[in-house]
């Protein structure tokens, strides 16, 4: 079965980003970047298909600028076999992101297509949603576990009172939570074979999607802050604020 | 043009989120439509007619929509969307997993998560976790929205007398079936609605010295949460997590025990009313959010609060 998989370069999970002073959104120069969190688990996912027999090959896709290379390549490393960048400089919304992958999923026509759930710069938890809209495939957000029997897949869910189980049909699309695996680190080796994979790139307009957006950012700020309040000395003296100060308890 | 709510709920009882959700529709003005989608839901919708501010409630009542299955439940969503401005879901897991499944089908652009409602087109919304708010406007026929429930304070369960009227379902798509459910039995409050919180991180050292919090979070009627750190060390099930990637909680008190206060937890807390740090760590961040911070051993300091509240 052929799996693909969606990765998206993002700003790293360490760095604390800064509004620019023009309120135009926030400053990425010289900001490291890296792939998002969940979707390296959504390419650690589907390595261990492949290193199960069950997956027989891994696409990996991004889109985004030039620079994703860099994570198309980690992907690579990491057990992927080759790669597709949809290159654009433009900023794109989740739909705009789910048309073009859908068109990539028209011309792979793969049987699972993984994603992370959440990009953790513009924080939509939309993009695999969208991308079952437009295909008609069955969705399985939120994996925690997922299991693939002959026609169907098993997906564990994390919702938000538990655990819910779904049974979809085939192809799917499945979304990764954190619990669903821990990802690898790529070798040195597999780096260096990396570099030798295909990777090929295309435009928006070659696949012949149009990624015309309904909304538009107005501005972006920094979010009001919060003061840092006072050290108590003791758990008594913190009863007691709680209690008359803070009126909480 | 109304505003469509997606109502919250297992069938039976009319989830909170709801409330909250209504209120971000009255903010944003015009007549408020609920929908209840699910299976033998007609308590829900009862429930539904008697919230403040509702005008209308649409049942949808069959199998296909007892678990809220996005594949069956969008489209049913779609049908309606189109004789509405604005459709708006809470940003539960549910809400989460269906409206952008609704939005990609009308060919609208979903505005996610929503903290405050500028004019009916112009919405602020948190971007990086919470680093920087985006005020966005949408030029779609349809705006679809989640709402974060945090942000907007719940409109009162009763004191409304809205229709209600059966609306015809679609059925199975055939694509996905339910195979079960394991939920977290608790008899605490539930973690996003809670007045008070108390959360554990790495700090606790492991799963059994949760019992603590949960001692302390009795004393307190509290709920508990753990931060990322503390789920991926397995102290904590994953629905417990308060963050970025897991529950967003603004209770009125919030309590960071053994937490240092990572970027991606301070996004799921910082907007709590009072929120006091327990950590042995002076510089940890979390100090610097924190209105009462106590630097201090916890496994002292928690059975010792534990005692003299």
């Amino acid at each position: 079965m052929k799996v693909l998989v969606a990765v998206k370069r993002v700003v790293d999970y360490n760095v604390k980003v800064r509004v620019k002073a023009d309120h135009s959104g926030v400053d990425l120069a010289n900001v490291k970047m890296s792939m998002n969190p969940f979707c390296e688990i959504a390419v650690e996912e589907a390595v261990r298909l492949k290193e199960k027999g069950v997956a027989s090959e891994i696409v990996v896709v991004s889109i985004g600028p030039a620079q994703a290379q860099e994570q198309l390549r980690t992907a690579l490393a990491l057990g992927a076999d080759r790669a597709v960048l949809v290159e654009t400089a433009e900023e794109l919304n989740s739909l705009a992101v789910a048309k073009l992958l859908k068109a990539v999923v028209d011309k792979e026509q793969p049987q699972l297509v993984l994603l992370g759930k959440q990009a953790i710069d513009s924080d939509n938890n939309q993009t695999g949603q969208m991308l079952a809209a437009l295909t008609g495939y069955a969705q399985g957000t939120f994996a925690s576990k997922l299991e693939l029997e002959g026609s169907k897949a098993k997906v564990t869910r994390e919702i938000d009172g538990g655990l819910q189980t779904v049974e979809l049909a085939l192809p799917a699309i499945v979304t990764t939570d954190l619990r669903l695996n821990e990802p690898r680190y790529a070798s040195l080796p597999n780096i260096m074979k990396a570099k030798k994979k295909p990777l090929e790139t295309v435009t928006p307009d070659a696949l012949g999607v149009s990624t015309a957006s309904t909304v538009k950012t107005v501005k972006v700020e920094a979010p009001t802050g919060r003061q840092a309040g006072i050290k108590v000395k003791s758990v008594a003296e913190l009863v007691e604020k709680l209690k008359n100060e803070a009126k909480v308890i | 043009m109304a505003i469509l709510v997606i109502a919250e709920h297992n069938n039976a009882v009319l989830g909170a989120a709801t409330l909250n959700t209504v209120a971000a529709a009255q903010a944003i003005g015009g007549d408020i439509h609920v929908l209840v989608a699910g299976q033998n839901c007609a308590a829900v919708a009862e429930a539904a007619a008697k919230v403040a501010g509702v005008s209308k409630v649409l049942v949808a009542d069959e199998a296909a929509y007892a678990h809220q299955l996005p594949e069956n439940v969008a489209p049913l969503i779609v049908g309606l969307a189109k004789s509405y401005s604005h459709v708006l879901a809470p940003a539960t897991t549910n809400g989460k997993n269906y409206l952008p499944r609704v939005a990609a089908l009308l060919d609208v652009d979903q505005i996610s998560e929503i903290v405050a409602v500028e004019s009916a087109d112009t919405f602020k919304r948190p971007i990086y976790a919470g680093n920087a708010i985006a005020t966005v406007q949408s030029g779609a026929p349809v705006k679809v929205i989640t709402v974060r429930t945090t942000a907007f304070d719940a409109v009162p369960a009763e004191g409304g007398a809205a229709a209600i009227e059966a609306v015809a379902g679609q059925g199975d798509a055939g694509k996905s079936a339910f195979v079960g459910e394991e939920l977290a039995q608790s008899d605490r409050p539930e973690l996003s609605a809670a007045r008070v919180v108390v959360s554990g991180g790495r700090g606790m050292q492991s799963a059994e010295n949760f019992q603590l919090l949960y001692q302390l979070a009795d004393k307190l009627g509290a709920a508990v949460g753990a931060s990322r750190a503390a789920v991926d060390a397995g102290f904590a099930p994953n629905d417990m997590q308060v963050g970025q990637t897991g529950k967003i909680v603004a209770p009125e008190l919030y309590v960071a025990v053994g937490i240092s206060g990572a970027i991606q937890h301070l996004a799921g807390m910082k907007d709590s009313k009072v929120i006091v740090a327990i950590n042995k760590d002076e510089e940890a961040p979390i100090f610097q959010v924190a209105d009462y911070g106590l630097v201090a051993d916890l496994f002292e300091a928690v059975p010792e609060l534990a005692k003299q509240v």
